[in-house]
């Protein structure tokens, strides 16, 4: 094992735990929003309680999601440190930004959002949640605009020292060509990530009791999530996925096997099984003429292969194939469940179809994989760069002994496997407890003066979302 | 010309600050939580930095995301340089942020979490403090690279100053918990700032006289004359700070002894800034050699001359929303 294989490892490892928190608190934090504004508007109790209920869960997201994210704002100074040297003053600058205008953001208003309720009233609290959800939106705007230019560099100049250093907008290298397309999709799947997550949840209280009137509401608004989403997303993926094409063609190539040129249109491979030593795929089922239809909307139109890339600058094809067919197969199946809830809306069986809550409850934590799956393509397929085109991921690692980086990346794997294992176990047995009608809050204002009297018990029909209750469990 | 790679040194500097005085405090509340009792003593403790501790931490992330952004050659040295006292801290930082919710989830596992808390602030501390002891003796810089090897940053220098910084940290929480508790836990806390008190100021004189022989240019910019007028006030006021410190104990004040246990740290960042000014990596690399481009400089100045002034005053906001003496309510 080479240091450089094994920083790739600990990269990969650690950013792929971490991703799963922001794609689920993007979401969750909107979702949460939305609820409070419901129940400022309508003042129904149901929407109070599925406030507390969820944003216990996103105490618990949030909490991992900031944890494993400062691990990632170091690990590019130590385990690729040419690359910060290199790539620093254009990729520094939006970090910073993501931190000045997000990270502190989400962090300043994340106590009263949790905590602070009965100090600042309904009004100022809706505000603390808004400012969290918006500040979550905003660092995915800053990383992904990070991301995107790692993918499709623009707007820079070579200074003679070999630092990419930035040109005189810094409009080119923010709204670079992957950016808008990189930014809907991401933050779609973020939403259709939590819609799934939510949905499941519903979908899982639902076949233990229909009549719960928190799991109806939550699994309703889920499914229209789902509903609308789903198609949105797929219709940005094939634009993303066209963006890709015109850019980063050898990606685009891995995803679809084509290993060699197709002078008179190529072939959708549906499934099959990519031999990168003898450069086919075998036992490939292809629709002929489909994968030209698709990318070039002409069924005989030529489609190069990776015999056309130098073989040093060949992305590794199985596992941005396979992860690929994972992301578009769950896409669909997202897509087709979204279509499922509207018939059975249409029909007004939403709550009476089990087979719906089941098949939703299995696509649970799709969105996760989905999520992940999506991003083992970008990255694997911008292999063997970090900087597509310009920087060699081999010419980025820091110059560290083997030793040091298996020593960390043993001890990421324990204490992640350890921490964030337990918290998934602790979310997972938040979620399967039923959202109640006297949802206690998440928090009792951890921090009460004397002289605040906690508020009394409440019914579905006059709850405020954080109110103490002093009932125990 | 103003120069912006000046303005970026204090803006990171003013960060680091940040930093150490509004994560210290919640570190050493970490240090010093198997120290309470069982019960509501901790429940209060962990309450009063729950809602804050996130903010807090903000401030690291802004220390090395600005240093990338600001000193890109420094902080791709610094980085490899320190490897593995920062995946401690990042390790640590995990244990301990991830415990603020678990324990209130899983009473059943509540004692391991608090170790958690406890050994994951306690390794954050030291690794913070070993890093600086590491930067201070010196790292090898070859090309625009580090050239060390991966131990090199231990030394007894550098765990001198860990520890000092537990002991610092430390500090810091129990004035932090001074102010914001009442009855035993307040006495118990006031107990325990007498006593490092006196650890602190010992490990501030024995780091101060170490770092004068550990490269002579420290030694030239305190002691040459006549700046040593200047400097000479630096130790002269950490005497006065400390006289008050221990005189706002005696008269039991709540908030004064945090903020003059501040006024420590605070000093001992300025003696800093003697020592190492105009480097950012010490006595190797000035903050002009280390500087990004000036259009990087520029943009992120834009940004920042906005929101650094206005994210202190939303986090004085939640500060002060949670303001008072804490209770022990937490989760049900």
């Amino acid at each position: 094992m080479t240091a450089l294989l094994l920083a790739r490892a600990q990269f990969a490892f650690t950013l792929s735990f971490h991703f799963l928190f922001p794609a689920f608190s993007i979401g969750l934090a909107s979702f949460l929003a939305v609820l409070e504004a419901l129940w400022l508007k309508t003042g129904a109790g149901v929407y109070a309680n599925l406030y507390r209920y969820w944003l216990r869960i996103f105490a618990v997201v949030f909490a991992m999601g900031v944890v494993s994210g400062i691990v990632m704002s170091y690990q590019f100074g130590t385990n690729w440190s040419v690359f910060s040297d290199k790539a620093g003053p254009v990729i520094g600058p939006l970090m910073a930004y993501e931190v000045l205008t997000a990270f502190f953001l989400e962090a300043g208003f994340l106590g009263v959002m949790l905590f602070g309720i009965n100090k600042v009233g309904p009004r100022l609290h809706f505000v603390a949640t808004l400012a969290v959800a918006v500040g979550t939106f905003i660092s995915a705007f800053w990383i992904l605009a990070v991301n995107s230019w790692m993918q499709t560099p623009t707007g820079y100049e070579m200074a003679p020292n070999g630092q990419f250093v930035p040109g005189p907008s810094w409009l080119a290298i923010i709204f670079n060509p992957s950016f808008p397309y990189r930014l809907v999709h991401t933050v779609l799947a973020a939403y259709l990530t939590t819609a799934f997550a939510v949905g499941g949840v519903g979908a899982w209280h639902l076949l233990r009791d229909r009549h719960n009137p928190g799991a109806r509401k939550m699994f309703s608004m889920a499914m229209w999530m789902a509903a609308v989403v789903a198609p949105l997303q797929v219709f940005a993926g094939d634009l993303h996925g066209l963006n890709t094409l015109e850019h980063q063609p050898a990606k685009v190539m891995a995803m679809e096997g084509h290993y060699q040129s197709h002078p008179h249109g190529a072939p959708l491979i549906l499934f099959g099984i990519p031999d990168s030593k003898a450069q086919r795929v075998d036992y490939a089922i292809q629709i002929p003429q489909a994968s030209s239809l698709i990318l070039k909307h002409d069924p005989n139109a030529p489609l190069a292969g990776l015999d056309t890339i130098p073989a040093a600058d060949r992305p590794p094809v199985g596992i941005v194939f396979w992860a690929f067919r994972v992301m578009v197969g769950l896409g669909m199946a997202m897509f087709g469940l979204g279509l499922w809830s509207l018939l059975a809306r249409w029909r007004g069986k939403l709550f009476d179809w089990t087979w719906l809550h089941r098949g939703a409850l299995a696509m649970g934590p799709a969105g996760f994989v989905a999520v992940l799956a999506g991003w083992i393509v970008t990255e694997v397929g911008r292999q063997p760069f970090t900087i597509y085109g310009l920087l060699r991921t081999a010419d980025s690692v820091s110059p560290l002994a083997a030793p040091a980086v298996a020593a960390s990346l043993a001890a990421f794997a324990t204490v992640y496997f350890a921490v964030f294992g337990t918290g998934i176990w602790y979310l997972l047995r938040l979620m399967h407890k039923p959202p109640e009608a006297h949802e206690a809050p998440p928090s009792a204002a951890p921090i009460r003066s004397a002289g605040i009297t906690p508020a009394p018990q409440l019914a579905e029909g006059d709850a405020l979302p954080g109110t103490p209750d002093k009932e125990t469990e | 010309m103003m120069d912006l790679t000046v303005i970026w040194a204090g803006i990171i500097g003013f960060a680091i600050t940040a930093y150490v005085i509004m994560d210290g405090f919640d570190l050493g509340i970490g240090i010093l939580f198997p120290l309470f009792e069982v019960g509501s003593k901790r429940d209060t403790a962990m309450n009063s930095i729950a809602p804050v501790w996130d903010g807090n931490e903000t401030w690291l992330v802004l220390g090395g995301g600005g240093l990338l952004a600001a000193f890109p050659l420094a902080y791709a040295i610094i980085l490899p340089a320190l490897y593995a006292p920062l995946m401690a801290m990042l390790l640590g930082l995990v244990l301990r942020g991830v415990a603020f919710e678990f324990r209130w989830r899983d009473p059943a596992h509540r004692p391991l979490w608090d170790i958690a808390f406890t050994a994951g602030s306690l390794v954050a501390a030291f690794a913070q403090g070993v890093t600086l002891g590491a930067l201070l003796q010196g790292i090898t810089v070859v090309g625009r690279a580090y050239g060390g090897g991966w131990w090199d940053w231990l030394s007894p220098f550098s765990i001198l100053t860990g520890t000092g910084l537990v002991a610092g940290y430390a500090l810091l929480g129990a004035c932090w918990l001074n102010w914001k508790t009442e009855g035993d836990l307040q006495d118990q806390c006031a107990r325990y700032a007498r006593r490092l008190g006196i650890v602190l100021l010992a490990v501030i004189a024995a780091v101060s006289l170490a770092t004068l022989t550990l490269e002579p240019r420290y030694a030239e910019r305190w002691l040459a004359w006549p700046g040593i007028l200047a400097t000479a006030q630096v130790p002269l006021a950490t005497l006065i700070v400390s006289f008050m410190y221990y005189r706002s104990l005696a008269r039991r004040r709540d908030a004064q002894p945090f903020f003059w246990a501040l006024g420590l740290f605070g000093l001992c960042l300025v003696g800093l800034g003697i020592s190492i000014w105009p480097d950012v990596i010490p006595a190797r690399v000035t903050i002009w050699q280390a500087a990004a481009p000036y259009r990087s400089q520029a943009f992120m100045l834009v940004g920042a001359a906005v929101l650094v002034p206005v994210i202190p005053a939303y986090t004085a906001w939640a500060y002060w929303v949670f303001r008072g003496k804490v209770g022990s309510d937490g989760y049900h």
